[in-house]
């Protein structure tokens, strides 16, 4: 695969406050990356300075080999999806998307050819003479995407599109840019902090946390193997326990010898413990003990907390326990998974304080970022 | 239904102090302006008044003679110069200004504003003795060792004036308009292809335009019917459609004087449908 954009050794800092520390990070023709973290994980400002619109303090951007970082965004081949679409209020949907060729001094059959082959690829055929300020999120964001596709660009840089829109619109719009990105081939750079929308949609995630990289993988690698407590509590629900490594496929955590399938760490290195609550098993003996604390409904299946050695445990299951009966679980080798201990162990996995609402809440939060 | 009824009268009810002021204070003045226009002295009906707008041939101010149409010819080529002048000046100042820090916004607004709470007379005044010959600026020139410059008396003093005094009528609708606008619409037109001049000429000034139309607006009608200014700084010598009004008022001309500010009120009326015009034709297409 071709490298189309390389950033490297790449910081940058607003008031002294560090957004991006020393970021590397190479994008390859014909894949959909997705840059997913927290707001203020320094995703966006990535994004930004790979379409021009910020200069990093230090570090290298290169297009296809070429250092771009001196070209000012209209002399680099990239477009951008803004996140509130950023349409043009004074034109129509045909000149919003016919924008870039104009400006190109494009002939008016040429235009009138391409706009029509845009506006059929996002599904807007006969649209052309409305005001966009009359369409709804969805149609808008499809005539932003047309916008910045009309100029077939290299790389298209999207940032957080799908945050204005219902979950439903979102769910249709996510099949819909993936299907584009096959049907065109051309780069996707995609910002968001919804992990799921990462993980079903992208060919490589790339996880940012306080302006670093955290993990570059597939969705699958991502999920599977998290490379430390960040990744594996920011990607999917994760119960994260610290724990020793007595020996190869031989792990130590709440007074217990597990037998797992992770090898290659120090004897008696201590290490995070990372077990899906997919992947707890509520059996009648088990191999750990413990008491239901709360127990969620949430349609597919239960999310049940037990206390275990005054750790609490996230379990999904569709099974049925009820608050206050002891139940014991078991957790296959296959599903326990080992982790270098980093700067956020002991940060997270434990659902003590777990709440929906919280989740809600900092969700919100999020989204409210401009 | 009821609880509508009675927000309505209410609506009403505020409406109606303005509505008072409005009726005994514009629009019975302007009958009489009209009724004026349109009578002789002895209040029969007459199109004199009108006539001779067109047709004086020359007017004696004391100074210079000249006809009305020149001295309305005059009136509109200076206002225009002073509206040109400070859409050009406040253009680029609304735009640096709306894109300032917060606090540096409000600071560079109270200042633009400052010269507004002073009086226009002694504003006046005070540009007079700048600019006369031995004023404050040739001063300045002389202790520099330059030329002294004559600009009392001239045309382009009258023109100082003006944008001096009209020049934040200009400023403050751009700035509202540009405050308003996405800073994310000027990314996407470069992200598209534009340079900065792109930028301007098909985001910026497109959306500026009805900010650009009442700052002309609010310039151009005042600068057009001003009359203190031409006399102070022009030193009489540019007679101007105000200073005509002025003349035939003070001379006890009621009926004609009537007439001229008639006239001036129709074109100036139709000037602004048509440039109301220009903007919708521009805001549709």
């Amino acid at each position: 695969m071709r490298k189309i954009i390389e950033l490297k050794n790449v910081s940058k800092a607003f008031d002294g406050q560090t957004v991006l520390d020393n970021v590397s990070l190479d994008i390859y023709d014909n894949e959909f990356l997705t840059l997913l973290g927290p707001s203020g994980c320094g995703k966006t400002t990535t994004l930004r300075i790979i379409a021009g619109f910020e200069s990093p303090d230090s570090g290298s951007l290169s297009f296809l080999g070429e250092d771009i970082l001196s070209l000012p965004p209209h002399r680099r081949n990239v477009n951008t999806v803004f996140q509130r679409y950023a349409l043009f209020p004074h034109l129509n949907v045909f000149e919003n998307i016919a924008f870039p060729l104009r400006e190109k001094k494009v002939p008016q059959d040429e235009i009138r050819g391409k706009v029509d082959e845009m506006l059929r690829l996002v599904a807007l055929t006969g649209f052309e003479k409305r005001s966009v300020t009359s369409l709804s999120g969805g149609q808008q964001q499809r005539v932003a995407i047309a916008r910045a596709l009309i100029s077939r660009p290299k790389v298209l840089l999207l940032d957080e599109p799908l945050a204005a829109l219902d979950l439903k619109l979102r769910k249709d719009m996510q099949q819909e840019l993936k299907n584009i990105q096959k049907a065109t081939g051309i780069t996707f750079v995609f910002v968001t902090h919804d992990q799921e929308e990462a993980l079903s949609m992208s060919d490589t995630v790339v996880v940012m946390s306080e302006g670093r990289i955290q993990q570059i993988g597939t969705p699958i690698d991502i999920y599977n193997e998290p490379r430390n407590a960040f990744v594996a509590d920011f990607i999917g629900e994760s119960n994260i326990l610290s724990g020793i490594m007595l020996q190869d496929r031989l792990v130590r955590f709440s007074g217990r010898d597990f037998p797992c399938v992770d090898e290659g760490f120090a004897r008696n290195e201590p290490v995070d413990v990372v077990i899906r609550p997919e992947d707890v098993v509520i059996v009648p003996k088990g191999q750990l003990r413990g008491t239901v604390t709360s127990v969620t409904f949430l349609g597919v299946h239960y999310e049940i907390i037990v206390d275990i050695g005054g750790f609490k445990w996230m379990i999904q299951t569709t099974g049925f326990a009820d608050v206050g009966d002891e139940i014991g679980i078991y957790v296959d080798p296959e599903n326990i998974h080992i982790m270098k201990k980093s700067e956020y162990s002991g940060l997270f996995g434990d659902y003590s304080s777990f709440s929906n609402e919280f989740d809600e809440l900092s969700d919100a939060e999020s989204e409210a970022e401009p | 239904m009821k609880e509508k009824n009675g927000l309505r009268l209410a609506r009403r009810l505020a409406l109606g102090p303005y509505g008072l002021w409005a009726m005994l204070f514009i629009l019975v003045p302007l009958l009489f302006v009209a009724y004026y226009a349109f009578t002789d002295n002895d209040f029969a009906f007459t199109t004199d008044n009108i006539a001779r707008f067109f047709t004086a041939t020359s007017v004696s101010d004391g100074v210079v003679t000249h006809t009305y149409l020149l001295i309305f010819w005059r009136s509109l080529k200076l206002a225009v110069i002073s509206t040109v002048i400070c859409l050009l000046m406040g253009y680029p100042i609304a735009y640096i200004l709306s894109r300032s820090p917060l606090r540096t916004q409000k600071i560079l607004i109270t200042l633009i504003m400052i010269p507004m709470w002073m009086n226009f007379l002694i504003r006046t005044y005070a540009w007079m003795t700048i600019l006369q010959d031995t004023g404050i600026l040739n001063s300045f020139l002389r202790l520099l060792s330059l030329r002294p410059v004559h600009i009392i008396g001239t045309e382009g003093a009258v023109v100082i004036g003006m944008v001096y005094d009209y020049f934040p009528y200009m400023i403050l609708p751009i700035y509202s308009v540009m405050a308003k606008m996405d800073v994310r619409l000027e990314e996407a037109a470069r992200d598209l292809g534009c340079n900065s001049f792109g930028v301007l000429r098909r985001v910026i000034f497109p959306l500026s335009l009805p900010g650009v139309i009442s700052g002309v607006t609010m310039v151009l009608i005042p600068s057009i019917s001003t009359f203190y200014i031409s006399q102070k700084l022009g030193n009489g010598k540019f007679y101007l459609i105000g200073d005509a009004i002025e003349g035939q008022y003070v001379a006890n001309n009621l009926h004609f004087a009537a007439a001229i500010a008639f006239i001036l009120m129709v074109i100036l009326l139709i000037g602004m449908a048509l440039m109301q015009r220009y903007a919708n034709s521009r805001a549709a297409a």
